[in-house]
């Protein structure tokens, strides 16, 4: 067995639903087509799936995709907690299941009717005490109820701390929307975002406007992984995992690290940024192109530093010039359009596009990609990977 | 003041004797089933089914005569108003069981759930007796309205020939509340007031930082053992692994660490736009809450602050601040 996930694992296929605001379906549904789609796509049947791991916020439990898609035995199956800090957390489930031997052929999951169910912008409430619910009591009284209220503090300290201003902002919601542009699949396909039309949208919280924030989307994702060697064999080129790693904080909250000394950087994915590159023997120089968790604009900028592309409070500088762009800029980032742009799948539609980044086939692809970094949720537990083009 | 580990025990061995028994002997109604009452029941449920009202159409239809709406079953053997006294002088098992828990504490009491199934249709003339037993209470809960033992209770419903008639499970709540203020004293839930702010959910862990909070103070979790200061407070001293925790009174004095002006969306019970606050607290720790006699417009980083609780409209009490002057 392998003492370490570096080169063990990849992804061999990737599956997503339509994304759109009122599905008409239920999750279940969702599900059962990302994973079913998946599974074609790497060349595979649902038959020769024995494992399957998703968010345990998702509704669908294991067995109920494995019987709605028809997969079978399973011998290994798991769910990973925090939101969308799970997004590549369910890969290193699978990565780790199919490097050990525990399954052969893993899918990874994630489908909701986030417009249409339970939408997370209507804030958090519940009857039934659990430690999760009496950590959101000491918000919830004073009217932080949302995601973007806990995220608005962050980002305030943030940019007070190093003198980012709105207009840096604004850069990481416009060229994501200019990735989103070019692509079909996005919500804001075709419909580019001005300077102006971003200054101009309502407040959500201060300093948070509309298109700080992400979508709430009805649709699902999933994609499959097994060994590299088995990936020879398969109908995709391979997208192989470098490095992967979850990390969660010294005093860390779920969303609402409010009590470290510093709270304008994010601990958890500097500790996961750490192993993540010296598992792949990497550094931040090799990453030829990101998908950066965004569920609000702002958690891209901290992000940037988390991951070294530029020091504390320098990612308003490192995006100045259009860094973030597919074209011609130094770490194309969210090419997909990201979760502000194309759609909200708690992150895993990240996933799928960063693999189609290694496979080439992205709707805004850049030039270079033998090195791709894609990171989940922020503010939580959390995880990312490197992804890289098998030789 | 909580009950301690042992007087809990005490209590909890005592509930657990009603357990399985009847609350008391068979209980006749005091009326026989009869047309007045199935009238007025009729009428304030707005049910004008003719089974129940008209005898000519009931005596076309195949109840061949009139019959009483099922779901009176437990009108014909309830005390009527006479019930609450039972309340201050027990008579019967729950009684009892309700006495015990409010002196206890347990002040408040809510019905959860109750569900009724029908062996046949009762005609007037009929003489209906309930016979209650206890089928269990539950272990302590952590529940939205506050912590408590939930009280089950099956209902037998027997004719004049001893044959049942149906049944019914009832489920009460006795609990402490989770805020004074919202407390009801009866089994009657309160009337629709004005929208509220979201209530802190009550558990182990913070109910006593609320406690302290209705005393009028702005609460600090600290070890008993090593003096360290916690917020959020936890069951543990992660310093010194003492589960001793106790609470100190913050000064108020603080200054602002960050913040957010709330605009949308907007819930209902809540002032928009909300100004939201991360407090440095002079004793060290942090606590999120909100910034009052300030405009959006004037609040910044470092401003100086202090805190109190103050009881608002909603008559939630919470501790806020205002700008120093
Ligand atoms: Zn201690």
């Amino acid at each position: 067995m392998a003492g370490t996930l570096h080169d063990q694992a990849a992804i061999v296929g990737i599956g997503e639903t339509k994304y759109t605001k009122n599905s008409g379906v239920s999750e279940l549904a969702l599900a059962s087509e990302a994973v079913r789609k998946a599974i074609l796509d790497a060349g595979l049947q649902p038959k020769d799936i024995d494992g399957l791991t998703t968010f345990l916020l998702d509704t669908n439990d294991e067995v109920e995709v494995a019987r709605s898609v028809g997969c079978g035995d399973l011998t290994f199956f798991s769910k990973i907690g925090y939101g969308g800090g799970a997004a590549i957390g369910i890969i290193h489930q699978a990565a780790m299941a199919v490097a050990t031997g525990a399954a052969k052929y893993v899918v990874a999951y994630r489908a909701l009717n986030g417009r249409s169910g339970q939408r997370y912008s209507e804030g958090v409430s519940g009857d039934i005490v659990t430690t999760d619910l009496i950590h959101w009591s000491w918000y919830m009284p004073w009217g932080l109820l949302t995601p973007a209220s806990w995220v608005a503090m962050f980002t305030q300290r943030y940019m007070h701390d190093f003198g980012a201003k709105p207009e840096d902002l604004a850069e990481v919601a416009i060229a994501t929307r200019d990735h989103a542009v070019n692509n079909p699949a996005a919500f804001f396909h075709k419909r580019p975002l001005t300077l102006d039309e971003y200054m101009d949208a309502r407040w959500i919280c201060e300093p948070l406007r509309l298109y700080d924030c992400c979508q709430e989307t009805d649709g699902g994702c999933a994609v499959v992984i097994t060994t590299p060697e088995r990936a020879k064999d398969l109908a995709q080129p391979a997208a192989l995992i470098r490095g992967v790693a979850q990390a969660s904080g010294d005093d860390q909250e779920q969303m609402t690290s409010f009590y470290r000394p510093q709270i304008s950087n994010i601990p958890e994915m500097e500790l996961v940024a750490k192993q993540m590159y010296a598992m792949a023997g990497l550094g931040p120089d090799d990453i030829d192109a990101a998908i950066i968790y965004d569920a609000f604009s702002s958690i891209v900028l901290m992000q940037l530093e988390s991951f070294g592309f530029c020091g504390p409070g320098e990612a308003k500088d490192f995006v100045k010039d259009g860094a973030l762009r597919a074209e011609g800029g130094r770490l194309p980032t969210n090419t997909h359009g990201g979760q502000l742009s194309e759609a909200y799948i708690h992150g895993v539609n990240g996933v799928v596009e960063g693999t189609r980044l290694i496979r080439g086939t992205s709707t805004n692809q850049p030039a270079k990609n033998e090195h791709v970094l894609v990171t989940a949720g922020v503010g939580v537990p959390t995880s990312a990977m490197i992804l890289g083009q098998q030789s | 003041m909580p009950l301690t580990p042992d007087q809990k025990k005490e209590l909890e061995a005592k509930l657990q004797e009603f357990v399985g028994k009847p609350i008391g002997p068979p209980k006749a109604g005091r009326d026989a089933v009869n047309e007045p009452m199935i009238r007025a029941w009729c009428d304030a449920m707005g049910d004008a089914n003719a089974a129940y009202l008209d005898p000519e159409a009931a005596k076309a239809s195949l109840h061949e005569g009139i019959v009483a709406q099922p779901t009176m079953l437990q009108a014909w053997t309830m005390d009527g108003f006479e019930m609450h006294k039972g309340y201050d002088e027990p008579v019967n098992g729950v009684q009892r069981i309700h006495k015990l828990l409010t002196e206890h504490g347990y002040t408040s009491v809510v019905a959860t759930n109750t569900e009724q199934g029908y062996t046949r249709y009762l005609v007037p003339g009929d003489e209906v007796t309930e016979e209650t037993v206890i089928e269990s209470v539950s272990e302590e809960k952590a529940t939205a309205l506050g912590i408590g033992y939930f009280i089950d209770t099956r209902t037998r419903y027997t004719d004049q020939n001893g044959d049942e008639l149906g049944w019914m499970t009832f489920r009460v709540l006795k609990f402490i509340p989770a805020q004074q203020t919202a407390a009801a004293d009866s089994g009657e839930t309160a009337a629709a007031a004005a929208p509220a702010r979201i209530k802190a959910p009550m558990g182990h862990d913070n109910a006593p930082w609320w406690n302290e909070v209705e005393q009028g103070k702005i609460p600090i979790q600290t070890c008993n053992q090593c003096g360290k200061l916690f917020h959020p407070p936890r069951p543990m001293c992660g310093e010194c692994g003492a589960m001793d925790m106790g609470y100190i009174a913050a000064s108020g004095k603080g200054t602002v660490h960050t913040f957010t002006v709330m605009h949308h969306p907007q819930f209902p019970g809540y002032d928009f736009p909300i100004l939201a606050v991360l407090i440095d607290l002079e004793e060290g720790t942090r606590l999120m809450s909100n910034l009052l006699g300030c405009k959006p417009e004037d609040v910044h980083i470092g401003m100086a602050v202090q805190g109190s609780v103050e009881e608002g409209d909603d008559g939630m009490k919470l501790p806020v601040f205002r700008p120093v002057a």
